[in-house]
């Protein structure tokens, strides 16, 4: 056996890679629903209708969609200068932390100014919890997987210590959660029913941003330069160091951000299920995206879809709820091969 | 402070030690035996999630405890498999198909958990490993009660280090997947397949981490909750670095750790430690993990191939 590059890289073969991988994935995933005794095509149109078949329904994946666009744009940075940042979930809630912080009366401004300044310190917390790991990987070679890992850990336990101690509401009936960010700092909904609020325009305007820096500036030429190939990088007068801190930087801003949309936008307050592994499922999101900015956002409403789509599912089908994590991983798994087979070719005798 | 100290003199803090560092033994050997030949196993996590569901599961239904660590290690086994497919045949991303297979294989834990327990509230229980006296050297004072006094599982936790030690440094197959993690290309030149031997050692080392699951849910706990690992593969792979990627350091690497979780599990109940909230307690094993890696980081000789991907006929 042996695998050969493809001599013509097709653009049909390429653009297509996520929708086999999508496919690939529920036709695996239709054994787990056989096993659970419910019928497959008819449980995946529950899950379709679950997810995009009301308003109501639509209203909720798309609210859910926005953390994952953030997260999936924070891995999509970090993995295309190859800088493995796992860390997202930690850099999530770093940015619920500053949004709390700052948002809940130690700061008092118009909501035009409040919100974009939460969204800021959100970023800078999010990008400041990642110095350590950086610095460690360029200056030390420590595998930076293990680190931003490691950083999740830490951190959740650290919000439980802040949830549970000195920043506890008073007024919140025993339960650890902190003070409610002021008003001038909600994110306002964007209909009169439904939890969509404006954090959809900031990831949107993120993805957007994103890609232009990608495309666009000297910057981004320098972050694919550094993951394509990283002495050549250097040979050509790239500071790979220099660039890997700062796309280090750009990917816990992103992942902050997301804690702070959640905070103010949706839940109001910290609590400790803010995120339900949005900084994982992120990874999914980015993958199944090829690392494409702009192609994060149908990524990520397709997976906050399966979420949205599956809890309706289960209840109605009685399978596990579970079911929507495996589609996830199992997505992540699926991709890496559709893309490798758009690129290369088996051969099956030399 | 003399309180502090007096922790160190109980049998209970050794024996707590050894018992916390089983798992971590059989996940840092069954990492460094993939590390060694030259492919890092992000699924660590995972396949310790599902070696702890499928072991206890097992003897949930009725099997023996033997057949639920066989058990574990042949589901571990396939993961590894999978896992090398990816890496060792395909070539992708070490990175990437760890991550997926830890979201895999622990969301697919708990999917057939719920499965096959759907209206469990509590967690229902086995009856786990008993500890085992091995006579004479159990009745030494101190360290005879801590160290032979134990579960079965710990003793083969314990065997293994020699065991995997033997077969990386001793035999020709250890020489192979070694090489296999330095420089491939040699390998093949001696007629050896580098993708057979690189897969073999995935495999085992996945076997010996779903072992280390297993450990968690039938010899240190009687049952499987959601998020039992908890960070405990990771753990792992900091150990791996911390040890030099050898199999002797592995093991002190485990036992400093576990010590350290031991007394601070302890030293929270002692008088006055309360000022210090106990996340600040339960954070210590992650921090400690980023310290050590920090330390050996200098010194850290990373095989040469490691995240490589090897194809036939293809020059480096």
């Amino acid at each position: 056996m042996q695998i050969e590059p493809r001599e013509h890289m097709s653009a049909w073969r390429v653009g297509f890679a996520p929708v086999f991988a999508v496919f690939a994935t529920l036709a695996i995933c239709a054994v787990l629903i056989v096993w659970a005794g419910a019928p497959v095509i008819e449980s995946y149109q529950l899950l379709f209708k679950g997810a995009v078949g009301s308003r109501f329904a639509l209203n909720e994946t798309i609210t859910r969609s926005i953390p994952l666009i953030f997260t999936g744009l924070a891995v999509a940075v970090a993995f295309k200068a190859k800088f493995y940042n796992i860390g997202a979930e930690g850099q999530l809630y770093c940015g619920a932390l500053a949004a709390t912080y700052f948002g809940s009366g130690l700061v008092t401004l118009p909501p035009v100014l409040m919100i974009p300044f939460l969204m800021l310190v959100g970023a800078i917390a999010g990008g400041v919890i990642l110095i350590l790991p950086v610095l460690l990987k360029t200056h030390m070679k420590v595998d930076e997987v293990v680190t931003t890992l490691l950083l999740n850990f830490i951190i959740l336990l650290f919000v439980s210590y802040l949830l549970e101690g000195p920043w506890k509401d008073p007024m919140s009936m025993g339960w650890p959660q902190a003070k409610s960010v002021i008003d001038e700092g909600i994110l306002p909904p964007l209909f009169a029913k439904g939890r969509l609020h404006m954090g959809l325009y900031f990831a949107l305007g993120a993805a957007f941003l994103v890609w232009a820096l990608m495309r666009f500036t000297i910057w981004g030429y320098e972050i694919k330069a550094a993951g394509l190939n990283a002495i050549a990088a250097a040979f050509s007068g790239i500071n790979v160091n220099k660039t890997i801190i700062r796309t280090a930087m750009i990917s816990g801003g992103l992942a902050g951000m997301a804690g702070v949309s959640e905070v103010a936008g949706l839940k109001g307050y910290l609590t400790l299920d803010l995120s339900p592994g949005f900084g994982y499922t992120g990874i999914a999101v980015a993958m199944l995206a090829r690392l494409h900015p702009l192609a994060v956002v149908p990524a990520a409403l397709f997976l906050s879809g399966i979420y949205v789509g599956s809890g309706s599912m289960s209840r109605a089908v009685n399978i596990p709820a579970y079911i929507s994590d495996v589609i996830v991983g199992m997505s992540v798994l699926a991709i890496l091969v559709a893309v490798m087979f758009s690129q290369y070719r088996i051969k099956w005798r030399s | 402070m003399l309180e502090l100290f007096e922790i160190l003199l109980t049998t209970g803090f050794w024996a707590a030690t050894i018992r916390i560092a089983s798992p971590l033994i059989f996940g840092t050997l069954g990492e460094l035996i993939c590390e060694r030949a030259g492919v890092l196993n992000l699924g660590i996590e995972g396949i310790m999630t599902i070696g702890a569901m499928a072991g206890w599961m097992w003897v949930y239904q009725g099997g023996d405890l033997w057949g639920g660590v066989m058990f574990a290690a042949s589901v571990g086994a396939i993961f590894g498999l999978l896992h090398s497919i990816f890496t060792v045949y395909l070539g992708l991303s070490q990175h990437v198909t760890g991550i997926g297979i830890t979201l895999f294989g622990s969301s697919l834990s708990y999917f057939v958990y719920r499965m096959l327990l759907p209206s469990a509230s509590t967690p229902p229980k086995i009856t786990a490993f008993q500890t085992y006296k091995i006579p004479y050297l159990s009745d030494i004072p101190i360290a005879g009660e801590a160290l032979f006094s134990q579960t079965p599982m710990t003793y083969l936790a314990f065997l293994t280090v020699p065991v995997v030690w033997y077969i990386l440094q001793r035999t020709p197959v250890g020489l192979a997947v070694r090489m296999a993690g330095e420089n491939p290309v040699a390998v093949e030149a001696q007629g050896i397949d580098v993708l057979a031997i690189r897969t073999g050692a995935v495999v085992v080392g996945s076997a010996l981490m779903a072992i280390g699951g297993a450990f968690i849910t039938m010899s240190a706990f009687d049952a499987f909750f959601f998020g039992m690992i908890n960070g405990r593969g990771w753990i792992c792979v900091a150990l791996v670095i911390f040890a030099s990627w050898r199999p002797g350091k592995a093991l002190m690497g485990a036992m400093l750790f576990a010590g350290l979780e031991a007394f601070q599990v302890r030293a929270q109940q002692i008088s006055g430690a309360a000022i210090i909230p106990y996340q600040f307690y339960l954070m210590l094993p992650y921090v400690l993990s980023i310290i050590a890696m920090i330390i050996m980081a200098r010194k850290a000789k990373y095989p040469q191939a490691l995240l490589v991907p090897f194809r036939r006929g293809e020059r480096v």
